[in-house]
């Protein structure tokens, strides 16, 4: 028993924050207004992504909190302590065994299923804010569909560096009307979008919730003559061996030395369990600690 | 007020709402998709899944109407004692409730501005039956195809044409329901 009321929000907050949700879904990219709450962690730890996961947390359901892919740094360990306490829900490292996946900066890399929900934390909801600052003006852009200052800044990255050379929070098309700002995850995550599971977007300094229903169409932006590239480093984990996972640098000493490792800790984990070992790796054993 | 207003709430508000949401949720994020929605049992003639949505939703911020036959005494007692919901026409609703033809014309209801498309109103559809039969749906939230009974075709169609504007349906029978967001692309089967 808790004296929090279930998943902390009142009834009132998460009524509202229901039904932006469902008007998020009903207009897929297009960002709902909400009231946001002031919550018990600073704006840009994440309460965006807390007031969504509170407002669709059942008290069946099993918890996943990841930051930048890890489930052990301090972000995700707070959030995910903080719902253990205000929902008594159960909580997991193992992203198949999660029904709600809260995620700062990465999406898994194991497939999601239909029954999951995947949570981001955004902290600027707002695609085209970088290029012009008045929300009214950003309003009236998505209103009339008027995009073409997006392509102009990616046709600049080319003229300067001859590549696109925005990595993450990379822009997108939703089912082909409204332009997207996919939280700053790195573009190698952009064709992931496309999944089975309900993607909830949620920015609580910007009071603005998006979403994506499963298998709706996410397009990246680019040019026919410069296309979309997903990349990451050139290089395989030296933990666990993925040649396909997207890797953190890792500096491991004062002379250069370097090591790339999984970004996502669960992934990592679990094949390495399951007896992949990097070029820097040992063997798997149970974590005593 | 008569003592029906006051039974038939959710036992324990805060997790009775968690789950009704998330069935209501999943339906609005897989148009066609059927799911079971209980926990409220409103007065008749009002169906225990669109009673259950209204606790999950409604409150003194969203105005509400009530077509034809809901539009009755014991209904609007209900939800005032449980949700505190001001009732409205049409023209001011943010969540209706009624049958097809109690909720026509659909002109009636605010679509939401080009600025502010979520503002359009969500429609409670209450139907005799629900099956995955009937009009193809295709769009967000659907892999390849989806079927729904849908009381018409044109209407929805035409709905679909305004997006991102427009309305966004509930369909509700008994225990059950369905749900077709403006997104979904409606076609005969």
């Amino acid at each position: 028993m808790s004296d929090y009321n279930f998943a902390y929000l009142d009834e009132q907050t998460k009524r509202m924050i229901r039904r932006a949700i469902l008007k998020g879904l009903a207009v897929p990219g297009y960002q709902v207004p909400f009231a946001s709450r002031e919550m018990p962690m600073p704006y840009g730890w994440g309460t965006g992504g807390v007031q969504v996961s509170a407002s669709v947390l059942t008290p069946e359901d099993t918890m996943k909190v990841i930051d930048q892919g890890a489930d052990d740094t301090t972000n995700a360990v707070s959030i995910r302590k903080f719902f253990e306490k205000t929902a008594g829900v159960a909580t997991s490292e193992e992203t198949s065994k999660a029904d709600v996946i809260q995620t700062r900066h990465r999406i898994p890399e194991e497939d999601l299923r239909e029954d999951q929900i995947l949570v981001y934390q955004v902290p600027i909801p707002e695609p085209l804010r970088f290029l012009e600052p008045r929300e009214t003006e950003t309003r009236k852009m998505h209103a009339l569909e008027e995009y073409g200052l997006m392509h102009v800044k990616l046709y600049e990255d080319i003229s300067k560096n001859g590549a696109i050379s925005t990595s993450y929070a990379y822009p997108v098309k939703v089912e082909g009307r409204y332009v997207m700002d996919p939280s700053p995850i790195p573009k190698f995550d952009n064709p992931k979008l496309e999944m089975a599971a309900v993607q909830l977007f949620g920015a609580g300094r910007e009071q603005r919730i998006y979403a994506l229903p499963p298998y709706t169409k996410v397009v990246s932006l680019d040019f026919e003559d410069y296309p979309f590239e997903a990349s990451k480093a050139d290089h395989a984990c030296d933990l666990c061996g993925s040649e396909t996972s997207y890797l953190d640098e890792v500096i491991v000493d004062d002379a250069g030395g370097r090591m790339f490792v999984c970004s996502d800790t669960d992934f990592c984990r679990s094949r390495r369990a399951a007896g992949h070992v990097g070029a820097q790796g040992v063997p798997y054993e149970e974590d005593v600690a | 007020m008569h003592a029906t207003a006051l039974t038939g709430g959710f036992a324990e508000a805060p997790k009775d709402a968690a789950r009704a949401f998330r069935a209501v949720m999943n339906v609005m994020a897989r148009p066609g998709q059927i799911e079971t929605l209980t926990g409220a049992e409103p007065p008749a003639p009002m169906s225990s899944a669109a009673g259950t949505l209204a606790l999950t939703l409604l409150d003194g911020n969203t105005p509400v109407y009530l077509a034809g036959a809901l539009d009755c005494k014991d209904v609007r007692d209900w939800i005032t004692f449980h949700t505190g919901a001001p009732f409205t026409g049409p023209e001011h609703a943010a969540f209706a409730f009624g049958t097809w033809d109690d909720l026509l014309p659909l002109t009636a209801y605010p679509v939401g501005n080009p600025e502010y498309p979520d503002r359009g109103t969500t429609l409670v559809v209450e139907m005799s039956a629900l099956e995955t039969a009937g009009a193809t749906l295709s769009g967000p939230g659907i892999k390849d195809k989806a079927a729904l009974n849908l009381p018409e075709l044109a209407a929805f169609q035409a709905n679909a044409m305004q997006f991102p504007l427009g309305l966004d349906f509930f369909f509700t029978s008994g225990d059950r329901i369905a749900a077709l967001p403006r997104s979904t692309k409606v076609e005969a089967a």
